[in-house]
């Protein structure tokens, strides 16, 4: 039977407070109020929809060969490129096989359900063994709108396949309406959306219902039989007549994280969902609803593979690992809403060279080096001639992935002089456990969590973004994490 | 056999620019001015020179590519000008071609010219260049050149256990010594000595590097004319400044790829001074040196250099900088001209500065004030590049 072999998630680390919201853009819109309430998970500089993924998926796939991946499915509705597959580009980062089918998801917001489904139809067809479904959005509102308040960015990861599953698939519904209560047209970047009323009233109220009848029917299964009920609805006051009208248990309902990471698109039903396994037991059966241009309605029931304890950073991990974002316009700046200066050299131009970026996809996309298979020597990026001055062999290299190694910081520096959005820019050399360094990039920290020897872990990011071309380039930055002992 | 470049060749004469904001002149008038100086020095006409070497770094902001752009602004006759590049070691590269056609005998008079204008950028710093190709900018971090140097500080703290408040005095130390020596020197960019507290306390510009822990950027040109020291003494230079060494050498990968690499000195300046001493016969470089002008483009950057080229012992350059080892006044005068922190750095001019200087001295040219006392052999030392991928010169003159 096919289901979910492994899970993942990605919560980014910034939290801004809905008030700190407020107390800059209230004045515009006063009635914000009513959502000033808990915080937000918010993107760094240097992450978006794409990376967001590529975090999940690395979480999900930690313990697992990455080899057996017969396929990639991205979803979201604020990828990168319009044209350029965004999936291709998480596939190299994730250094699967050349020969994977992928897609990207994206249009309606249960896309991220919609990929789930088509991965789960996929193995289940036995075409593929394994399928990596990635769904994250980073979604952005006008400043001072509702939308701002509620949209939070995320993702989510799952790994189907029909062996050692820990929730089997028993069965779906899927809903299909033309129903705009938001859209966004292919040249402007905010979301615009109709009444709330009309949303509540005639979207929410009507289609959650629809799909989990049709749901309930198909399966020949009662509401009551689910221990675990996950719905999207942005607005927390209808999830809560839906819940009385629906006459639901509210012990059953999946908290939807509004007060901590926000409303996240595309990822939100999978980010739920993946929030729901963590604390699920064998024979739990679970109801996950999507919402956005219709409904999927998906039923899993928890196998006894769930007790294997696995190694993840899940959602809770991630809501764990927090910093505040105290300032509203570094926010706005991060998303590129308010213009602001950073100096000359930041206009220096920087050209693309596909060519070269083809050639080098392993070792920018991937952070693939090499090992010298004389003296074991790994190296970063890959050399034909060992650097080891006392080897030197000559092409006697295999690939070697860096970017699942740990490593220790041997310098460190935070430069005011770089053109940055977050001055100050942090790198340093990095010493890789198992041999090999380089410098890079830190991210997710200040310079004071910076020291030498202290332990890095690595992160696909945002690297340079060429306005002129509208082209965003991507590559790995060390995250120091907290020593375990 | 080889023998080296020791005694070969004599400098028959030098120039250099004032350095600094030159906002009026342009890349070929810092040419002319410092060409005419040496040629004056030398006591030769323009025709005389067979040869030349041209180092110029920055293509963006400066005169462009190849030999072209000096052969036309000084008019030189139809001969040879070949343009060298090797990042901050441009100039004593240049330098190098011409000494090496000298001591090979296919010319009696060469000529070596470095210019950088530096000051068309717009900001301050270096201008933003793929100087270290297109992968490398799709792999490397966000960096300028203080940050990429800040980074030896952070690890030699470490390294030797140097709590960052007493680190950050000792440099504080070397640039207020440079301070103090630019103030004296009427060709120098910045001119105002400046005390250490104001070193320690000003603007942070890449941890744990301030302000003042960063050297000027600077327009300027210098210009040396070689020959033998036959045609010298023939020449009415009775006792000619000579070429004792010259060596230069270039990162091998090892530093940036395999874990050897403390991260907290420069090999190759270890390695290009070690051969500098063996072609010049010094044995003791801290007894036999008498100054230096050093590649102080970050004051760590000098402090590590000390230790490098075996003046100071590995860990301890500390303790000779408190005891002013290397102040105008000291045991080793180090960048009595006020070295790249103060006379500013041009790229491609910077290695042929710093061998005006020790010339000038060796020649006991110098006001009193500012005058080395007695020397015999002067060194000179550039590192383009990072800590751990470079290009180093080091080059011996003396009497």
């Amino acid at each position: 039977m096919p289901g979910i072999v492994s899970f993942g998630a990605y919560v980014p680390r910034y939290r801004l407070k809905r008030m700190t919201i407020f107390q800059a853009m209230g004045w515009i819109n006063p009635t914000t109020i009513m959502l000033a309430q808990g915080e937000k998970a918010v993107a760094n500089s240097d992450e978006d929809s794409l990376t967001m993924a590529t975090a999940a998926g690395i979480d999900c796939l930690d313990g697992f060969d990455r080899t057996m991946i017969d396929g990639l499915f991205f979803a979201s509705t604020t990828m990168p490129y319009l044209e350029r597959q965004n999936a291709g580009i998480i596939a190299g980062a994730l250094n699967l096989r050349d020969d994977v089918r992928s897609a990207d998801f994206s249009g309606a917001l249960k896309s991220g359900t919609s990929a789930l489904l088509s991965a789960l139809e996929g193995v289940g067809s036995k075409n593929a063994n394994q399928i990596l479904v990635g769904a994250a959005d980073c979604r952005l509102g006008k400043m001072g709108s509702p939308q701002e308040m509620i949209f939070g960015d995320g993702g989510a990861a799952f790994l189907v396949g029909n062996q050692e599953v820990i929730a089997e698939f028993k069965g779906s519904y899927s809903l299909t309406c033309d129903f705009v209560d938001h859209y966004r047209g292919s040249k402007t970047i905010f979301d615009r959306q109709w009444e709330d009323r009309w949303i509540r009233d005639s979207g929410f109220d009507e289609f959650i219902p629809k799909a989990i009848n049709g749901l309930l029917k198909q399966c020949n299964l009662k509401l009551s039989d689910f221990s675990r009920v996950i719905f999207q609805c942005s607005y927390d006051s209808e999830r809560k007549n839906l819940v009385k009208r629906l006459k639901l248990d509210p012990e059953k309902i999946q908290d939807p994280m509004h007060g901590s990471i926000g409303e996240t698109g595309t990822a939100h039903s999978p980010l739920m969902l993946a929030r729901a396994l963590e604390e699920a037991k064998p024979g739990d059966k679970l109801l996950v609803v999507s919402f956005g241009s219709g409904c999927d309605a998906l039923y899993f029931e928890v196998t006894d593979q769930i007790s294997k304890k696995k190694k993840r950073m899940g959602v809770q991990g991630y809501l764990a690992n927090r910093a505040d974002l105290p300032s509203y316009p570094k926010y706005a700046v991060f998303r590129g809403m308010l213009p602001v200066d950073i100096g000359l050299r930041g206009e220096a131009d920087f050209l693309t060279r596909w060519s070269l970026i083809w050639r080098k996809r392993k070792a920018v996309l991937g952070l693939v080096g090499s090992r010298c298979k004389k003296c074991g020597a790994p190296q970063y990026p890959p050399q034909r001639v060992c650097a080891n001055p006392a080897c030197g062999a000559v092409d006697e290299m295999e690939d070697y992935p860096f970017a699942d190694k740990k490593g220790r910081i041997l310098s460190y520096t935070g430069d005011m002089l770089a053109a940055s959005y977050d001055p100050p820019e942090l790198y340093g050399y990095v010493e890789f456990d198992g041999g090999g360094r380089f410098m890079c990039n830190f991210t997710d920290c200040t310079l004071e969590d910076l020291k030498v020897g202290a332990p890095v872990s690595f992160s696909f990011r945002k690297k340079y973004y060429d306005e002129k071309r509208d082209i965003q380039g991507y590559f790995w930055k060390a995250v120091p994490r907290k020593e375990v002992a | 056999m080889a023998t080296g470049i020791k005694d070969k060749v004599a400098i028959l004469g030098m120039g250099c620019t004032k350095f600094g904001e030159r906002w009026e002149s342009a890349a070929e008038d810092l040419i002319i001015e410092a060409f005419q100086e040496a040629l004056t020095d030398a006591g030769i006409e323009k025709k005389e020179i067979q040869a030349a070497w041209f180092g110029t770094h920055i293509d963006e902001v400066n005169v462009g590519k190849s030999g072209v752009p000096l052969a036309t602004t000084l008019k030189l006759p139809f001969v040879p000008v070949t343009r060298t590049e090797n990042y901050c070691a441009t100039g004593t590269e240049a330098f190098r071609g011409a000494c090496y056609a000298v001591a090979a005998g296919v010319y009696d008079i060469c000529l070596a010219l470095g210019v950088e204008k530096l000051k068309d950028t717009g900001y301050g710093g270096l201008p933003a260049t793929a100087a270290f190709g297109q992968m490398q900018a799709l792999i490397g971090p966000n960096a300028t050149a203080p940050g990429l140097f800040a980074q030896l500080a952070t690890s030699y703290f470490a390294k030797y256990g140097i709590d960052p408040a007493a680190g950050k005095k000792a440099l504080a130390h070397i640039s207020a010594k440079s301070h103090a020596n630019g103030a004296m020197n009427p060709k120098a960019h910045l001119r105002r000595p400046v005390a250490e507290e104001q070193i320690i306390n000003a603007p942070m510009i890449a941890y744990p590097l301030g302000l003042f822990d960063c050297c000027g950027v600077s327009d300027g040109a210098a210009a040396v004319i070689v020959t033998t020291p036959e045609i010298a003494r023939s020449l009415k230079k009775q006792d000619p400044v000579l070429v004792k060494a010259l060596a230069i050498c270039v990162s091998s990968g090892e530093e940036a790829l395999f874990s050897t690499w403390d991260g907290a000195h420069l090999e190759t300046t270890y390695r290009a001074g070690k051969m500098a001493f063996q072609e010049a016969g010094i044995k003791t470089p801290r007894d036999e040196i008498s100054m230096m002008e050093v590649h102080d483009c970050f004051s760590i950057t000098e402090l590590t250099v000390y230790e490098d080229l075996q003046i100071s012992p590995r860990g301890r350059a500390i303790d000779d900088i408190k005891d002013g080892f290397f102040d105008l006044k000291g045991k080793i005068p180090c960048q009595p001209d006020g070295g790249l922190k103060c006379f500013g750095h041009p790229i491609g001019a910077s290695g042929l500065r710093m061998l005006y200087e020790m010339y000038n001295q060796l020649l006991e040219r110098w006001p009193e004030e500012r005058r080395v006392k007695n020397p015999r052999l002067g060194l000179t030392h550039n590192l383009g590049g990072i800590p751990s991928t470079n290009v180093c010169s080091v080059a011996i003159i003396g009497r």
